[in-house]
């Protein structure tokens, strides 16, 4: 996985609550077996008309935000489907933070094993963002995990909390299968305890 | 030892370890599988070298793609036939047991796990899809996950997880005539909102959840996610060792009754501490209509769209006018006025058998709108079976519905059952996202008896005055 450690990035405003991952990327591209190449889809409805021409009237098409890397939304960010093809057409698309007053568990979790840096802020502090990214031109964010800190530089900072375990595996880019994997003794000495079910043995065709 | 609540019993019994400055890891039970968030997962195990650790643990569909045109056809979409051949593929690679398209036992992966009794109490179950919370009602702990986490499953068997918080819906006193778990869903969710619960795992107790067949538990489990819970779970009972029992999968003999010794002590003790309480008056729902583009926006049949200046929040506000605008509402309009062009019964919400019989009572000696075209998606192969064994597809048909094979289907549209741009559909799934079913398309969650009474009325209207034959 990708570390995240510090990143300053444009900011693109997208004012709505409850963006669902059906809207951050539709159904119809979730048929790819790859993890690559989602970025194009992105919000697809969205940015696009049915005949397949750019909406101008998207935040994502509006030339000020078109080097954009952090995304800031309204609360309840992700809601809905557990696909991590959300994350991984966000990651593509070049998003490397989403900041949103909440979070829904599932997209957050993902986020957290592909890099991506989702932060909490208080519904003032989005709003906040939100104004400035619409008053500025390339209107920028640092944000740094160490410190736990947002800022630019006219002034703004906040502060944001962070799993202290969460926060270490994307600091350094952790592959949590191989921290699991560690627990080798323990994951054997709870499997001896509690054995698969014989009935279960009968689901294998052929036996 | 401490009073505790049912999911901390589940909680504590899988910690396999809770190393210090780390999430703590669980061990997970059964892991199902479906063709759509699988293929990454497989695919970093073979890049990784790993293998399966647990394929008995582990149990495949294929749900969320399949046509649900007769079996035996090809399939016409190639990028879905594709999937589905790599999860064929995946599963002989790896061992892992499957059910595949030409499967008797085939079914949408949340339909199928308690009816061959692989879903069972005291359980943690994942899967790659956030209705995983259906099997909650089983008084498992039961939950959705990324496909990162498939992987993670699939390699170790465990998951590192933060603790949830708890939350206790007590449902006091009785529903109403007409009211179902559906309902009960649907007006929980407009009350605390779809971002309500998260971070919660939800317990829904009193007396009319204890009333709720299994059917219905799955129901009302299943829509916890909607609510933004990390699960919902209900504690077992009767019902639950009633629907257990016999059941393909299930224990046998002394093993049946060690495990009911063990599922009887699941209960949450006099004492267990939740971190929220919330309550609800069982009498005081109706059936509901959703008006909106979240499963929160929702008011009962008989009122209105609500207008903008109910809502005090700001951004509620615009996102309702977002809604309507997509959803082509005006505010005031009665919800019983609001025509539609289809109608979807199925899903993993709502395609049991029990669910079946309900909509094909309101549908019997009655008929399709001339305007509307109805279909019936039933959840499993085995459903289909016994409703045609009980002639419910000849009262469907009869009506003018058509009677389709099991999968998903047009509860998110990645077959070719879609709605087109504009339709407005009464469906009986989980989710009235914006193009859920179909780009353009507009989708409003009611009961099974409600769509089935939509289909015929051509429009929504209160199920409490339907005229059944
Ligand atoms: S029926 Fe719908 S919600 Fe249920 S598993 Fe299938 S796609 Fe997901």
């Amino acid at each position: 996985m990708q570390p995240f450690r510090k990143h300053t990035g444009e900011v693109v405003p997208l004012d709505r609550v409850n963006v669902d991952t059906d809207q951050i990327i539709p159904k119809q591209f979730l048929k790819r077996i790859e993890r690559t190449g989602f970025g194009e889809f992105l919000f697809y409805d969205w940015r696009f008309a049915a005949d397949g021409t750019e909406k101008s009237d998207f935040a994502l098409h509006d030339p000020r935000y078109s080097k954009a890397t952090i995304l800031v939304a309204g609360k309840n960010f992700g809601c809905g489907s557990s696909r991590e093809h959300a994350v991984w057409s966000l990651a593509d698309y070049g998003f490397r933070v989403i900041i949103a007053s909440a979070f829904a568990d599932i997209f957050a979790n993902n986020s957290l094993k592909n890099g991506l840096l989702t932060v909490t802020l208080t519904e003032p502090q989005v709003a906040e963002i939100m104004r400035r990214a619409a008053h500025t031109a390339s209107y920028r964010l640092s944000v740094d995990l160490e410190k736990l800190t947002v800022e630019d530089d006219q002034g703004f900072s906040a502060t944001f909390t962070m799993d202290d375990f969460a926060r270490h595996c994307l600091l350094n880019g952790l592959d949590d299968i191989g921290l699991t994997l560690k627990h080798e003794t323990a994951i054997a000495a709870y499997e001896s305890k509690h054995p698969v079910r014989p009935e279960m043995s009968a689901i294998l065709p052929g036996r | 030892m401490a009073p505790r609540t049912l999911f901390e019993k589940i909680w504590d019994a899988h910690l396999v370890s809770s190393p210090e400055g780390q999430s703590p890891l669980i061990y997970i039970d059964l892991h199902l599988v479906h063709e759509v968030t699988s293929p990454q997962a497989f695919d970093g195990l073979r890049t990784n070298g790993r293998r399966v650790r647990q394929p008995l643990r582990t149990v495949a569909t294929v749900d969320h793609n399949v046509p649900t045109t007769p079996r035996g056809l090809p399939i016409a979409d190639p990028i879905a036939a594709k999937q589905i051949e790599a999860l064929q593929k995946n599963c002989r690679e790896f061992g892992v047991p499957l059910f595949d398209i030409d499967s008797p036992e085939q079914g949408i992966v949340h339909v199928i796990g308690p009816e061959l009794g692989i879903t069972q109490p005291g359980m943690t179950i994942v899967c790659g899809d956030s209705h995983t919370s259906t099997h909650g009602a089983f008084g498992s702990l039961a939950f959705g996950i990324g496909t990162s986490e498939v992987e993670h499953v699939l390699a170790t068997q465990c998951l590192p997880q933060k603790k949830p918080k708890t939350m206790q819906i007590d449902v006091r006193g009785r529903l109403l005539n007409g009211v179902t778990a559906k309902d009960l869903a649907l007006g929980i969710i407009g009350r605390i909102g779809t971002g309500g619960a998260a971070g919660y795992v939800i317990e829904y107790t009193g007396e009319a959840v204890r009333k709720l067949s299994m059917e219905a538990r799955m129901t009302l489990c299943n829509m916890s996610i909607e609510a933004g819970a990390r699960a919902g779970m209900i504690a077992p009972d009767e019902t639950t060792l009633a629907y257990v029992q016999a059941r393909r999968f299930a224990p046998k003999g002394k093993d049946w009754d060690n495990a009911v010794s063990a599922w009887q002590t699941l209960a949450t003790d006099p004492g267990g501490k939740y971190d929220r309480v919330i309550e609800i008056d069982a009498a005081s729902l109706a059936p509901f209509v959703t008006w909106g583009t979240n499963p929160g926006m929702v008011v009962p049949v008989t009122e209105r769209v609500p207008e903008l200046a109910s809502f005090a929040q700001e951004s509620d506000r615009r996102a309702a006018e977002q809604a309507l605008s997509y959803m082509d509402l005006q505010p005031g309009m009665p919800m019983e006025q609001i025509t539609v062009d289809r109608v979807f019964i199925g899903s993993c919400t709502n395609s049991r058998i029990e669910d079946l019989r309900s909509a094909a009572r309101v549908a019997k000696g009655h008929h399709v709108n001339p305007k509307v075209r109805a279909m019936v998606v039933p959840g499993s192969q085995a459903i289909k079976h016994a409703a045609e064994q009980e002639g419910l597809h000849r009262i469907f048909l009869d009506a003018g519905f058509e009677w389709r094979e099991s999968g998903c289907s047009m509860c998110l549209g990645m077959n070719p059952d879609i709605l087109q741009p504009g339709e407005r559909c009464a469906s009986t799934s989980n989710r009235n996202f914006e193009g859920r079913q179909g780009r353009g398309g507009r989708t409003h969650l009611v009961s099974p008896m409600m769509a089935a009474a939509a289909a015929i009325a051509g429009h929504f209207t209160d199920i409490r005055n339907w005229r059944f034959n």
